[in-house]
């Protein structure tokens, strides 16, 4: 696998004599279809309840089942949940990739493999151990159908014993993930423990990797930022969904789903406080949140890179005629179909100025699932505050891979439903001008259908503060100079940037999104290994608010790290600063498909700055 | 979305809920004079006051094209929605399910659905949401000055002397194929039939696409246009002849028993079918379809509701939402308590 990732990889995380302890990856090289999940989610649940921070990241193809996929689970003491560049621990499942996976790994690496595919000879510095699979499951199930999905339970096993995961963590993982299934986890077990029998009778201890128990996830949730981001909508009170499936967006919806279906009913009745419509296609997905939000409804759609660019034509007309909605961007590897099972951060350019014309929509940046959570709930605020489409940047990684996380705060603040008229405004304002900026703050006031407020006609065509149509020069420079004033109250609504301006660090790093996870443990390496100390500001928003100038003004020269070939980021940073703040932004950029790592932040960093 | 029943002022024309027939109007027509268009929107006007339809109670949606221009010219109180090229459908879902309350109304042009448009048309009609879905067809784009349409029919001429070579998408056979519930196809110069169509498609819940043949005056009324008026008056093939009786109206009028057929809309009122040719149900689909292709095949329009199905489930009750508009659902309805996200945190630990 590997081999998509063309920077070279790094020095084997510990000489092989020397403990390692919960500081590793373990990745399983299987192929999709093969019921590998379970047995990684439990695997990675029972690191997790051994109180050792952990992240699980799913590598997989763009195809339901017979391709190569990779999950890699990764331990880590100091709680660095980016992606590891290096694999320390290989379990070799999938005769199509198991030669190069094996001959990828770094020096000191230690192998599980599958027997019959006889790895051992291929590497002298590498520790093997070979498990006849096969022939263990066959003792366990008489049925054909359930060999396959129990077979990989039996690396669990393996792994319990080699790196000392305790069997009861297992256990108790096992019957969390497979719920009431009496049978399957009866079956399970057994295949647990006749791994584990294996590994104690046949396969001595020979490699550093160890789990030992710790207390750093005491109370803490695992969740992918799908789910998370699907919580956030609920508790926002979304109403109306219109979706289309794709990857890597699709189970947010289907999570939302399950989750309206659940809490949102009307407690008398039984009846749905919610509607969600799976569409014909994007452009309809986000037709449906359009006319929703006109109506007055809390409304959003969930998509991907392909998606965004078929909703391009109805963005403009929600900016231009001043209709809230919300809209989840999962990004994925573009351009086109692109890589679409592969993570990147490549939609920020095309979001931020989406659509014909003058254009530009507000951006939320959530990096941690968390945020998936709160940032829902803020987009819906903003939307209705400004009356605009306002875009939810994730991505794949974030998304779809397994995430530990606080469990996530009940939310304190009432819902912001933005400026709508009722009697006493009107009242006050003497008439109503659906566009005219009576605050001063490019925020005109809004009535809906049925609302019992003056009525108006919206158009994508040119209008004037009465909502007539006009052509009129003077109707439609007006117009756009506000909207302009109104995404200058955009910076003072959106969530501030989380900054961390260091005593001596001069030169400062600039990220977002997931991206942020690289940069925790880059700085640290860069501390720790060159005596390098570097400020940070993460940015969780577009447009930016006046602490990001003030950070470059701060720093000798900024990088802006992220996950795209063009530095998206940085153009747009660019686009907004002084001369003399463009000349300090400098550009770190990753686009492999895979998430972007510290060390490759490290190593880039320290290229481009000449030490 | 209040019913405001005010005393008629003595000696004015009045409706049943009090109001003036110059409540039911809007903006100045910009369209061409002449224009089938405008003779549309006359018996939109016409429909709504008679029936005593609350104007705020109304929203009026369109897509882009001289068509889509006309919700301006009717209902001045309620609101309206211009939206983009072809989308109308989407937005029309989008609107319905977030106010189920209110009364919708879409006009579309035959360029809009059927070109651009016809993938969420199709969508739209196999949804059977509860709107109105007016097409004014005439065979050709009029705003951008005279192109065919997927409306215009084999052999027809353009006023360049351009002749079309692709086959007319029928937009009444594909709505009743999908799932329509309410299908009818009218001609603009016709006022009659047209404003019983509409009052009938105005009781009816579920989507009511009336197809309505409008001649372009400026692009394609010409000899050779089978979009013109004089093709259309020629050509027209009423099924029936009808009457609408509105819930509130005792019905009075004595129909001869044996060729005419009492069809009850949802809310009560009686359409009320006097037949033209004695084979034809409007209940059949099978029926609907044949007799589409038989006029076709002749050359002729069949006029009047072609297929009702007066008690399918719209799309509004299929989503079983809440009797409230899902846009004035408060927050107390729509954030679920601390139990609820505690309950969920529990089952990610």
């Amino acid at each position: 696998m590997p081999e998509t990732d063309l920077l070279a990889p790094e020095a084997p995380s510990a000489a092989r004599n020397q403990r390692v302890v919960n500081n590793f990856a373990i990745q399983v090289a299987t192929v999709n279809g093969s019921g590998s999940q379970t047995a990684n989610l439990v695997l990675l649940r029972s690191i997790f309840q051994m109180g050792v921070p952990v992240s699980g990241k799913n590598m997989f193809p763009s195809n339901i089942a017979g391709l190569p996929t990779w999950y890699t689970i990764r331990a880590s003491a100091n709680g660095y949940l980016g992606r590891k560049k290096e694999v320390d621990f290989l379990i070799a499942m999938n005769p199509e990739t198991a030669r190069e996976d094996v001959l990828t790994l770094a020096p000191g690496a230690a192998v599980v493999f599958d027997e019959p595919l006889k790895l051992a000879d291929l590497r002298k510095d590498l520790v093997f151990y070979p498990v006849p699979f096969d022939k263990l499951v066959t003792g366990l199930t008489t049925d054909a159908k359930l060999r396959r999905p129990v077979r990989n339970m039996l690396y669990d096993g393996v792994l319990s014993r080699l790196l000392s995961i305790d069997m009861a963590q297992m256990e108790h993982a096992i019957r969390k993930q497979l719920g009431r299934k009496q049978k399957a986890i009866d079956l399970n077990l057994g295949a647990l423990k006749i791994g584990y029998d294996y590994a104690a009778a046949n396969l001595p201890k020979q490699d550093p990797f160890v789990i030992e128990p710790m207390d750093k996830t005491q109370g803490m949730i695992l969740i992918e930022g799908n789910a998370a981001a699907a919580i956030g909508c609920m508790m926002a009170g979304v109403t109306v969904v219109g979706w289309y499936p794709i990857t890597p967006s699709s189970s947010l919806c289907e999570s939302l789903i399950d989750y309206l279906k659940k809490y949102r009913r009307d407690e008398t009745t039984g009846k749905a406080t919610y509607a969600v419509i799976q569409a014909e296609d994007e452009i309809a997905a986000l037709g449906m949140v359009i006319g929703a939000g006109w109506m007055g409804a809390r409304a959003m759609t969930s998509t991907a890179g392909p998606g965004i660019s078929l909703m391009s034509e109805f963005t403009g007309l929600g900016y231009y005629a001043e209709v809230p909605a919300v809209i989840f961007d999962v990004q994925r590897a573009g351009p086109s179909t692109g890589l679409p099972t592969r993570t990147g951060q490549q939609d920020v350019l095309s979001t931020a100025f989406l659509s014909h014309g003058d254009t530009k929509h507000p951006l939320l940046l959530p990096a941690s699932v968390n945020e998936c959570y709160t940032m829902a709930m803020d987009a819906f605020d903003v939307a209705e505050r400004l009356q605009t489409p306002v875009f939810v940047l994730t991505d794949l990684d974030l998304g779809m891979n397994t995430w530990m996380s606080d469990p996530f705060q009940y939310p304190t603040k009432p819902f912001d439903r933005g400026k709508r008229l009722d009697a006493d405004t009107l009242k006050r304002l003497g008439s109503f001008g659906r566009y005219r900026d009576v605050d001063g703050d490019g925020i005109p006031y809004r009535t809906v259908p049925g609302d019992g407020m003056p009525a108006f006609f919206t158009r994508g065509s040119g209008h004037n503060e009465l909502a007539q149509y006009s052509e009129r020069a003077d109707d439609y420079a007006k117009n756009l100079d506000r909207l302009d004033r109104k995404f200058e109250t955009a910076r003072t609504l959106v969530p501030k940037p989380e900054v961390d301006l260091v005593d001596g660090g001069r030169v400062g790093l600039i990220a977002y999104g997931t991206t942020h996870w690289a940069i925790v443990e880059s700085r640290d390496q860069l501390r720790a290994e060159h005596g390098f100390t570097t400020s940070y500001l993460r940015l969780r928003a577009y447009p930016f608010s006046e602490e990001v100038a003030a950070f470059i003004d701060a720093c000798d020269r900024v990088y802006v790290v992220e996950q795209n070939r063009d530095g998206q980021m940085a153009s747009l940073l660019k686009l907004d600063s002084t001369l003399e703040r463009f000349a300090k932004i400098r550009s770190i950029r990753h686009y492999i498909g895979l998430p972007i790592d510290g060390r490759s932040v490290t190593t880039e960093l320290l290229r481009q700055e000449g030490r | 979305m209040s019913t405001t029943v005010q005393p008629p002022a003595p000696g004015k024309k009045v409706n049943r809920i009090g109001l003036e027939p110059v409540a039911y109007r809007g903006g100045k027509t910009t369209l061409c004079a002449g224009c089938g268009h405008n003779a549309i929107t006359e018996r939109i006007i016409d429909a709504f006051y008679d029936l005593g339809v609350e104007p705020t109670d109304v929203v009026k949606l369109s897509g882009i094209g001289c068509s889509s221009k006309s919700p301006a010219y009717f209902l001045g109180s309620a609101h309206g929605f211009n939206s983009v090229h072809g989308r109308m459908p989407s937005v029309s879902t989008g609107a319905v399910v977030a106010n189920r309350k209110m009364i919708a109304i879409g006009v579309s042009g035959d360029g809009d659905t059927g070109a651009i448009g016809v993938g969420q048309f199709v969508h739209l009609m196999r949804r059977n949401l509860p709107m109105i879905y007016i097409i004014e067809d005439n065979g050709c784009y009029g705003l951008t000055k005279g192109q065919f349409s997927p409306t215009a029919d084999l052999g027809s001429k353009q006023k360049s002397g351009v002749i079309n070579d692709l086959p007319p998408i029928d937009t009444c056979t594909l709505a009743i194929e999908l799932g329509a519930s309410f299908v009818a196809r009218s001609f603009s110069g016709d006022p009659k039939q047209l404003k019983a169509i509409l009052k009938a498609a105005i009781s009816h819940r579920g989507t009511c696409m009336i197809d309505v043949l409008s001649p372009c005056v400026t692009f394609n009324d010409h000899e050779g246009s089978t979009k013109s008026y004089q093709y259309a008056k020629d050509h027209e093939e009423p099924v029936a002849d009808m009457d609408y009786v509105p819930f509130f109206e005792e019905i009075s009028v004595d129909y001869n028993p044996g060729t005419t057929t009492a069809v009850t809309l949802h809310d009560g009122s009686k359409l009320l079918l006097t037949k033209l040719n004695e084979q034809y149900n409007p209940t059949d689909k099978s029926a609907a379809l044949s007799l589409l292709r038989e006029t076709s095949t002749r050359g002729e329009f069949a006029t009047g509701i072609l297929y009702l199905e007066p008690d399918k489930q719209d799309f509004v009750d299929l989503l079983g939402l809440v009797d409230e508009p899902l846009a004035f659902l408060d927050e107390s309805k729509l954030r679920p308590g601390r139990a609820a996200l505690q309950e969920i945190m529990e089952s990610f630990r």
